[in-house]
């Protein structure tokens, strides 16, 4: 019994012993240097070296830090990861946000607010930002809570080499005789799989599990998954019903779009057409393919539209050093560095949304196509759904449209389904 | 090196401890190595209690602190909610099916792996050429990385993947194996069957060798068949073999996470959320500390349970417990 306690004790006394010197360790004092880290998802070596170089010459200028520290996070998990980080005390200073992940950072006060800092910054240009660039991530208050570093618009682009081995018509040529539609493009994605067994069309990152990425179909139809205001379901509304019957007849009756549990990368030449973001054309040189060509997001039954990405960088309330963290991303996105950024991330400025700007991050695209794809994409596309508790609501109606991706689905009764589930989330 | 010196002279201060019962200087000196003794006892023992209390004890102590808490990581506040975070798992429509999923993943586990362990160690429990060869290539997976073992499975049940390729060829056509609600479940069952069945194999025939062949002989003289022999004479025998992996495998399944989150995110529905998995979902992707600790509280209780029910069942079917 004796030696039960002793040996109680001696281990108490260690671990109370480590946890005191955990606790006791004290950040640096006001005087003395900092350490900056931002949370990114890019494992680049190009764009960490040019964040890099951003940085070595902020510090340069800024005794008051001793360094910068771009920490690459896996992107799949990457909000997971981040606000792990938080919750285990390690958060960081900044951090790239997603836009599902916005609503949620923007209204729960965990950023810094940016207004003051940006506006004080002598030749920052706060006024050059787009308007709607920045609406996701302002708060209720309209105070800048972190700044949009890169816009980028969903595009198509279309494998011509296939087509052709198919006897189907070019993308151009569709675009030409008025034919740039999703129903045109499924019935030829129909005919290429029928003739070389490749498949028509894929929304790339669905994969039937990351369904916001279907907003890039559904906003021709004039679908939305929910109100204005996110206080209402509109999944099951009749325009999202005729969206979803389009889809499922491609994947399960024309068989234009690979279906559940398929893959087939645009990349790998396994497909005619690819809707995904500009960014992708730099697979497009190692893809093989030889003549293909860059397309707005095809008409649907409402219409034009065009749909962006987002991603914010901001700096965390919770961060050791939050007003050293609003003066980098001041310094980190400023009119110089936002230009030298848009060789990988279209920028929100509107005095750099010009072909020439983007030519230089994009080489392999002409000006002539950023003229008349991207940049109107930039400015009038609506940005991917998000909304408070983003997390939840994608699990949800992940779980409830796994029910419509079967050939025999009762899809009017599986979408009203998903508003069950998904009604009092959006109420919260 | 004076641990190594005092050795002898404990050995003496035991064996004289009836003989030196009237002298105080010696009961002094053995007491005084006897604390020697004990410290050096517990520098062993400390890195393994430390570990335990940091890593086991304290996170179980602040799973039933944070129950009782609301924590939003991104708000940064913490809140008392009192039983709020109890009464929720008692309205929550999900944690029935998401039990029932961790019931029918664990049971499907348990009879499978066991089953198959079983099976194999009989089958390789013989002396013939090359088995060497068959025991390591049932036990390889074991030690490959259940990540990558369960990404390569995951191409390999694709709808158009590996298995349907080989169905095809004898003219089956394969389901959508992970996209299916049954098939999905039997799918994550039997990917983790073939990941750990090498090592109850192990275990297994390990203890069939331990079985000795002269009352396997003695059964056999009495007339016993081979299915008698084994059911009434090798089965007992090894039945605390049998004990043993069955609590660590019924452990190991309500843990089950990485081949979820690789194969099915849960799904089709929730069909494949087992309990660990809804656990992370609400915890780390819902920012529902609170919630997911009283899941995880769910958890240690069932654990616990499980492990002493069998642990009191033994003596009924144990055969070295009687």
């Amino acid at each position: 019994m004796n030696s039960a306690k002793t040996l109680s004790a001696v281990a108490i006394v260690v671990a109370a012993s480590i946890a005191v010197s955990g606790c006791s360790s004290s950040g640096p004092t006001a005087s003395e240097p900092v350490s900056l880290r931002m949370t990114v998802w890019t494992s680049n070596e190009d764009q960490l070296a040019l964040f890099d170089e951003i940085a070595d010459a902020y510090i340069a200028d800024h005794p008051e830090v001793e360094s910068i520290t771009f920490d690459p996070l896996d992107f799949d998990s990457y909000t997971t990861t981040l606000t792990t980080q938080l919750a285990g005390g390690n958060p960081p200073d900044m951090a790239w946000l997603l836009e599902n992940a916005a609503p949620d950072f923007v209204s729960s006060g965990a950023l810094v607010s940016l207004d003051d800092v940006l506006s004080a910054t002598e030749g920052y240009e706060l006024d050059d930002l787009s308007e709607s660039a920045t609406e996701l991530w302002r708060t209720a208050d309209g105070d800048l809570a972190a700044y949009p570093f890169s816009t980028s618009p969903f595009v198509v682009f279309a494998n011509d080499d296939l087509l052709a081995e198919a006897g189907q018509p070019t993308g151009a040529e569709l675009q030409a005789g008025g034919d740039w539609n999703w129903e045109t493009i499924s019935d030829i994605g129909s005919k290429v799989n029928a003739a070389t067994g490749k498949a028509g069309f894929v929304i790339r990152d669905f994969e039937y599990t990351q369904w916001d990425y279907l907003s890039t179909v559904w906003n021709g139809w004039g679908a939305a998954p929910w109100s204005e205001d996110g206080q209402t379901c509109t999944m099951d509304s009749a325009e999202m019903v005729d969206a979803f019957t389009f889809l499922h007849d491609a994947a399960f009756e024309k068989q234009s779009m690979p279906g559940p549990g398929t893959t087939a990368d645009f990349f790998a030449g396994d497909a005619a057409f690819t809707v995904t973001q500009i960014s992708r054309a730099s697979l497009l040189p190692e893809s093989g393919i030889g003549s293909w060509e860059l397309l707005p997001l095809p008409e649907g039954p409402d219409g034009e539209y065009s749909v962006i990405g987002q991603a914010g960088v901001g700096a965390l309330v919770q961060g050791d050093h939050p007003e050293q963290a609003a003066e980098f991303i001041a310094w980190f996105t400023n009119p110089e560095n936002s230009a030298k950024l848009a060789t990988y991330f279209p920028p929100a400025r509107e005095s750099q949304l010009t072909p020439e700007t983007l030519s230089a991050a994009n080489p392999i695209l002409t000006e002539a196509q950023l003229a008349d794809v991207v940049i109107p994409a930039i400015a009038d596309g609506q940005v991917r759904p998000s909304h408070t508790g983003a997390a939840e609501i994608q699990q949800e109606v992940r779980s409830g449209l796994d029910g419509l991706w079967v050939e025999d689905a009762d899809i009017a009764g599986t979408l009203s389904g998903v508003c069950d589930a998904i009604g009092t989330l959006l109420e919260q | 090196m004076s641990g190594v010196l005092d050795e002898a002279p404990v050995v003496l201060a035991s064996g004289a401890r009836r003989a030196g019962a009237g002298f105080p200087g010696i009961r002094r000196r053995r007491r005084r190595l006897s604390q020697g003794d004990a410290l050096i006892g517990y520098l062993f023992v400390a890195p393994q209690v430390l570990g335990i209390l940091l890593f086991v004890i304290l996170p179980l102590v602040l799973i039933l602190y944070y129950n009782f808490h609301e924590w939003n990581v991104l708000a940064n506040s913490f809140r008392f909610v009192g039983t709020e975070n109890v009464e929720r798992l008692f309205s929550d429509p999900k944690v029935g099916p998401v039990l029932g999923a961790t019931a029918i993943f664990s049971v499907g586990l348990v009879i499978g792996n066991l089953g198959l362990a079983l099976l194999l160690a009989v089958l390789l429990n013989r002396k013939v050429r090359g088995i060497t060869f068959f025991r390591t290539l049932f036990f390889s997976p074991v030690v490959v990385s259940l990540v990558a073992w369960t990404i390569v499975w995951g191409f390999l049940l694709q709808d158009d993947g590996g298995i349907n390729g080989l169905l095809a060829t004898i003219g089956i056509e394969g389901p959508n194996w992970l996209r299916e609600g049954p098939t999905a479940m039997i799918s994550v069952v039997v990917v983790q069957v073939f990941k750990n069945v090498g090592l109850n194999m192990i275990l297994f025939l390990s203890a069939l060798q331990g079985v000795p062949r002269e009352v396997v002989e003695a059964a056999s003289i009495d007339g016993a068949g081979r299915g008698a022999t084994f059911g009434r004479i090798t089965l007992p025998l090894i039945s605390p073999t049998i004990l043993l992996t069955t609590i660590i495998t019924i452990v190991g399944s309500l843990q089950v996470f990485a081949q979820i989150a690789v194969l099915t995110q849960g799904g089709p529905g929730i069909s494949t959320t087992v309990l660990v998995y809804y656990l992370f979902q609400q915890a780390f992707e819902f920012h529902r500390f609170g919630y997911g600790s009283t899941l995880a509280l769910v958890l240690f209780v069932i654990v616990l349970l499980l492990t002493i029910v069998q642990w009191q069942l033994r003596k009924r079917w144990v055969f070295y417990e009687n």
